[in-house]
């Protein structure tokens, strides 16, 4: 638990007051990386127009870096074109929350990897490309299985 | 802390009052090493040496049987690779579980690096090993069975006499790390058929940085410590004594006092049980409904992850524990949560809430009003929560 005391005041106020949680109703792109093995998995909504984008949602189940590093992503993406928001780093989340844990960083690089996966589920339903996005990997959910083994 | 819910006795314990007051004494005014010999000295060697016979009556065993150690994980260390290193001529096999303490499990790691072969047996959905694996697993060369008395995340009590009857039927040593049920459950190494024990002082409201190793009379391990000539010569060091009387004055109490404190605990504990099972949907509890510690309770809420609810728990006052990765520093939840057979996403999502008889049920029902409101607020954050009601809807 002493990994607590380390969070900066940024990812606390984050995590207990996390910025854009919920979902889009016919979002643009949509995206959700991470595998509950690890322990953390992030599902990114964005609304798109015109190549801006409008508006973020997030959902996350994870840790309270995960759930800081998800809403600061979404503070971030807001406003941005499309390729502004492909530039948004996990050193710039990171950045953003004045720092995280060493151990948690793999969190910002999994709300980068969200930003990318909606990206791409956008370029796809329109038909288009973006320069430097590569396709998000999708997981298998193991936890299905075992409440059908417990009935 | 004002209004703090302190529900992590496994973690540790508060030092009681009286145990403090025991103790007090042997830091300034009996302050003799307890090897000495003018008179002044002899105050800590008594003190020592009264301490032994209380905790070896308490177990049922001889004063000369009892060792005392800085902790848990050194009793577990010393027992093992005291066996061990006695034994490599008749064998190099050891069978312990896959649920043990990383006292256990890490020291096993390192004698595999020197050459030992360690057999780590399955246990049930409800953490109790299995014990025709276990005997299937004996060899010629076993020369050691080490399996926990009750463990420490889910509080599974294990079936110790039978397991200490399968050693001796083969002709094996039989130690069990006991930190989580010394003082909390009634242990008496013969009837139990138990040769090696550790426990620690720490979780039974003793002072932290000491424990005991049992070991029963005629069987040769060798020295963890080596130094001077304290406890028979096979643990060095100056004895901490004012730690040694605080671990015996706990017993003292626990005796005592036992049967009362684990009925209390017991119906505390059901009654959480029974309320967060009622009234928080899609949970389940972890480990044996009936035979687990008395102030044990660990839960899996689905949807959620673990770290996540310990601070906001921690914010609401209740100090609570988590198999969770994000929790033990590493990407792979609790080991136990895993040998039951939780998948990982239902693994990352435990707490563990462990009582003392100084818990009230108001603090229970405050524990569980503040999770009921944490859980949902998680679950509404949750992509997997928004998965399932959608398939479900």
């Amino acid at each position: 638990m002493s990994q607590v005391l380390e969070y900066s005041e940024k990812v606390m106020d984050h995590f207990t007051n996390p910025r854009n949680v919920g979902e889009i109703e016919d979002a643009a792109g949509v995206g959700t990386v991470g595998n509950a093995k690890c322990g953390d998995i992030m599902r990114m909504y964005l609304d798109i127009e015109d190549n801006i984008v409008k508006d973020a949602k997030f959902k996350t189940f994870g840790c309270g870096a995960a759930v800081a590093t998800s809403s600061m992503a979404t503070e971030l993406v807001i406003g941005k074109t499309v390729e502004e928001a492909l530039k948004v780093t996990n050193k710039a989340v990171m950045e953003a929350l004045d720092g995280l844990p060493p151990v948690k960083v793999h969190c910002s690089l999994l709300a980068e990897e969200a930003i990318h996966a909606a990206l791409w589920d956008y370029a796809e339903k329109n038909g288009i490309t973006i320069d430097g996005l590569k396709p998000p990997v999708t997981d298998i959910d193991e936890t299905e299985e075992f409440y059908k083994m417990e009935e | 802390m004002k209004d703090m819910i302190y529900l992590d006795n496994a973690a540790t314990t508060k030092t009681s009052k009286e145990v403090y007051e025991a103790m007090k004494p042997y830091f300034d005014e009996y302050y003799g090493n307890a090897a000495s010999v003018y008179r002044f000295a002899g105050e800590s060697t008594k003190a020592v040496d009264d301490a032994r016979l209380i905790v070896a009556d308490f177990l049922g065993a001889k004063p000369k049987e009892i060792y005392f150690t800085g902790g848990g994980s050194e009793s577990d260390n010393w027992a093992l690779k005291g066996v061990a290193f006695a034994k490599r001529d008749k064998g190099k096999h050891i069978i312990t579980s896959k649920i043990e303490h990383h006292a256990i499990l890490h020291t096993c790691e390192y004698l595999e690096k020197l050459g030992y072969e360690i057999s780590y047996i399955d246990v049930d959905e409800n953490g109790i090993v299995k014990l025709d694996e276990l005997e299937a697993t004996i060899r010629e060369d076993t020369i050691l069975i080490s399996i926990m008395f009750a463990n420490n995340e889910i509080g599974t009590i294990e079936p110790i006499k039978e397991i200490g009857r399968i050693a001796h039927e083969h002709g094996v040593i039989f130690h069990t790390d006991a930190v989580q049920a010394y003082a909390h459950v009634p242990i008496n190494v013969d009837e139990l058929n138990i040769d090696i024990l550790s426990a620690s002082g720490h979780k039974f409201n003793g002072p932290k940085g000491v424990g005991i190793m049992y070991l029963r009379d005629g069987i040769r391990i060798e020295s963890f410590i080596h130094g001077g000539s304290q406890e028979r010569g096979k643990r060095a060091g100056t004895h901490n004594t004012p730690g040694i009387v605080g671990f015996a004055k706990a017993t003292e109490i626990a005796k005592e006092s036992l049967e009362k404190r684990a009925s209390y605990e017991k119906e505390l504990r059901d009654y959480l049980i029974d309320r967060i099972l009622e009234e928080i949907p899609y949970t389940k509890l972890n480990g044996h409904r009936e035979d687990r510690l008395p102030n044990n309770t660990n839960f899996s809420f689905r949807f959620i992850e673990g770290e996540s609810l310990l601070i906001m728990l921690d914010q609401k006052g209740v100090c609570g524990s988590s198999g969770s990765a994000c929790t033990s520093g590493s990407l792979d939840p609790s080991h136990v949560l895993l040998a039951i057979g939780l998948p990982h996403e239902i693994a990352h999502g435990s707490l563990r809430l462990t009582l003392s008889d100084e818990n009230t049920k108001e603090e229970i029902d405050k524990t569980v009003d503040e999770l009921k409101g944490i859980v949902e607020r998680l679950r509404n954050m949750s992509p997997l929560y928004e998965d399932f009601i959608k398939k479900n809807k």
